[in-house]
């Protein structure tokens, strides 16, 4: 930060730097900041996010001004927004959809994080940051689910909300405390939208904090090694402002898609009947981007343990720079790692399903459907010949027979839990394992080496001093 | 210091506490209903302090089949006595206790599960006749507000 002033053409802008060297800072990190020079698309989802964080701030604000925060009029305002108010419709797709794409960005950021091992010495901060960021944003997009006042909108409310009535002891009494109420009604909505709005901000500020984080060391690299001089690495502008930009191009071509051709395929049509405290729809989902984690909360059939696992899934990833000891950060180069790194994609994909379903149901993995339990009970019934209650008992609690088409079927409910088993251990037993006991690939000793001189003659690449430094 | 720590913890009482339900909310908390038109076999749900509260006209049988049952095998065990005042008038609060969802069985053609009470729609709790928690992630049994019979036909809950 104590970077020297730069000499700016410009009078006025000299003027100011002089007084507050903001230019020059801006300079040093966004201009000259220099930056890894093998960096890959996957770099690309870091800017991604902040400019999703930019777009979510300014569509909400204009949203905003049109939305009514009280339980006789949101839904209705809502409504107006998207019949009456000018490109109302648009601006709240955006929003809407919006949503969305920031957590597929946050999400490939996340797993390149994992793979790259961008977590490691002495990135921990920086990490750790993040999934406060991530925190952050699932607790904002909860909130503002809640705003439409549809009938999602309250029971999603209703049920994350009774989260906290899992805690012993004190739990009713945060739940009537979050509540301003005995039930999740006018009190609730007005805070959860002043929190909503409120949230993006702080969001805003641990970004900054983020790339505060990321300057001290700069990015991680596909390699995972350090860089060790200038021969390694290019000036942020231009090369990466344009990479960047070209890749924004893409995914804006993508997020455009959802915006204008499928608007409500990411969402629930129940969420378009105002809500009604009286009657809960037949079959609450939450959005796609917390299915994993609901998954999670339901394979575990005790209230309290079900909330500290779903808890636990996340707040895991504070510890995971300490859980995984490895020294090699790519997971190019450690050749066991890399398998499981890819079951817990696959993993986080089985969850993620398992959350859109009923537990109850029956999923035939060669049928390629999704049975609900009394069905798949009377295929068995007529495939076996037996009665109800003795199919019932041979279906037992994990697999069966698809009498339809003769084959297996398992549990939602169990398959949820295989999957949950595989999640946590891949981080509490795997990781902490195969930093002892994986042997490495050979990593190149630096970035310039295997990209100039070819990767076999690494050895004496160490010994040459830097060109330029 | 310990003074600043005092007038610090003094401030931030209040604003916590004007979180919790304000004094119009609390005076919104008691409504009487008449129970002359539910016949036997019937139910109805009524809005108490936001909530829905299950009022069911139990059958015989359905007494019966609450009173029978062995209380140690439950999980959240209570004799059906304890949870009426008259035995033909269940009266609930309608929130399963698991996640707050309203579980179905009011109506005729809403499933009651495997006990002839509730099925919660959302993570699969069931209750039996006299509305403890027999199958499922809830806890608890559906808790019992506190009410009083005004008259053979007037019901005050709250």
């Amino acid at each position: 930060m104590a970077a020297p002033v730069l000499k700016f053409k410009n009078p006025v802008i000299r003027w100011i730097d002089y007084r507050l060297p903001i230019f020059s800072y801006l300079h040093h990190e966004a201009y000259e900041y220099p930056t890894p020079k093998n960096l890959s698309y996957w770099w690309n989802f870091g800017s991604l996010a902040g400019f999703m964080l930019v777009v979510m701030i300014a569509t909400g604000l204009i949203l905003a001004m049109q939305y009514t925060p009280h339980v006789d009029y949101a839904f209705d305002s809502v409504e107006r927004i998207m019949r009456d108010v000018n490109y109302g419709w648009l601006l709240r797709y955006i929003h809407m959809n919006g949503a969305s794409m920031f957590f597929i960005v946050v999400y490939i950021h996340i797993f390149r994080g994992l793979y790259y091992g961008s977590y490691k010495a002495p990135r921990e901060l920086l990490w750790q940051l993040g999934v406060l960021i991530y925190l952050l944003m699932m607790a904002t997009a909860f909130m503002g689910y809640v705003l439409p006042w549809g009938q999602m909108s309250f029971w999603g409310a209703t049920v994350i909300t009774n989260l906290f009535s899992a805690i012993p002891w004190v739990g009713d009494y945060i739940v009537t405390m979050l509540w301003g109420g005995f039930s999740v009604d006018n009190p609730t909505l007005n805070r959860l939208f002043v929190l909503h709005f409120l949230l993006p901000f702080v969001i805003l500020g641990v970004v900054v904090l983020h790339i505060g984080a990321l300057h001290r060391f700069g990015s991680n690299n596909p390699l995972g090694i350090d860089t060790k001089g200038p021969q390694d690495t290019i000036p942020f502008h231009p090369y990466y402002t344009v990479k960047d930009m070209f890749g924004l191009g893409v995914f804006m071509i993508f997020f455009a898609f959802w915006v204008f051709w499928a608007p409500n395929a990411l969402g629930h049509p129940d969420n378009y009947i105002p809500a009604n405290p009286l009657s809960t729809p037949e079959h609450i989902v939450p959005e796609w981007y917390y299915l994993p984690f609901y998954a999670i909360l339901r394979s575990i059939p005790d209230k309290l343990l079900g909330v500290i696992a779903m808890g636990a899934s996340i707040l895991i990833l504070f510890v995971l720079p300490w859980l995984d000891r490895a020294p090699v950060r790519a997971g190019t180069f450690r050749p066991v790692f890399k398998w499981f790194f890819w079951i817990l994609v696959f993993d986080c994909v089985i969850l993620m399903f398992c959350g859109k379903y009923a537990p109850e149901a029956y999923w035939t993995p060669f049928g390629g459907e999704i049975v609900d339990a009394d069905t798949f009970t009377e295929r068995v019934a007529e495939l076996t010949g037996l009665s109800h209650e003795a199919a019932l008992n041979a279906v037992g609690e994990m697999w069966g027979v698809n009498a339809a088409s003769g084959q297996f079927g398992i549990k939602i409910l169990r398959l949820g839990q295989l999957a949950t088993i595989y999640y946590f251990a891949y981080f509490l037993v795997i990781l902490p394992l195969l930093s002892i006991f994986e042997t490495p690939k050979q990593v190149p000793l630096s970035i310039s080496k295997p990209v100039l001189g070819g990767g076999q003659k690494v050895a004496h690449a160490a010994a040459k001093p830097m060109e330029k430094a | 210091m310990s003074l600043a720590g005092f007038g610090a913890a003094a401030v931030t009482w209040p604003m916590i506490d004007s979180l919790n339900p304000s004094q119009d909310v609390l005076a919104l908390s008691s409504i009487e209903v008449d129970l002359s038109q539910i016949e036997v076999g019937q139910a109805v749900t009524v809005k108490w302090r936001g909530k829905p509260v299950f009022i069911r006209r139990r059958t015989p049988e359905e007494i019966k089949e609450a009173e029978d049952i062995d209380v140690a095998t439950l999980r959240d065990p209570q004799p059906d006595q304890d949870r009426v005042q008259k035995p033909e008038w269940l009266i609930l609060v309608g929130v399963c206790t698991h996640l707050g969802c309203v579980p179905q069985g009011q109506k005729p053609s809403e499933p009651r599960g495997q006990f002839g009470g509730w099925f919660c729609p959302c993570h699969g709790s069931e209750y039996d006749t006299s509305g403890r928690i027999r199958r499922g992630p809830a806890p608890l049994n559906l808790a019992v507000p506190t009410y009083s019979f005004e008259s053979d036909t007037l019901v005050k809950i709250g």
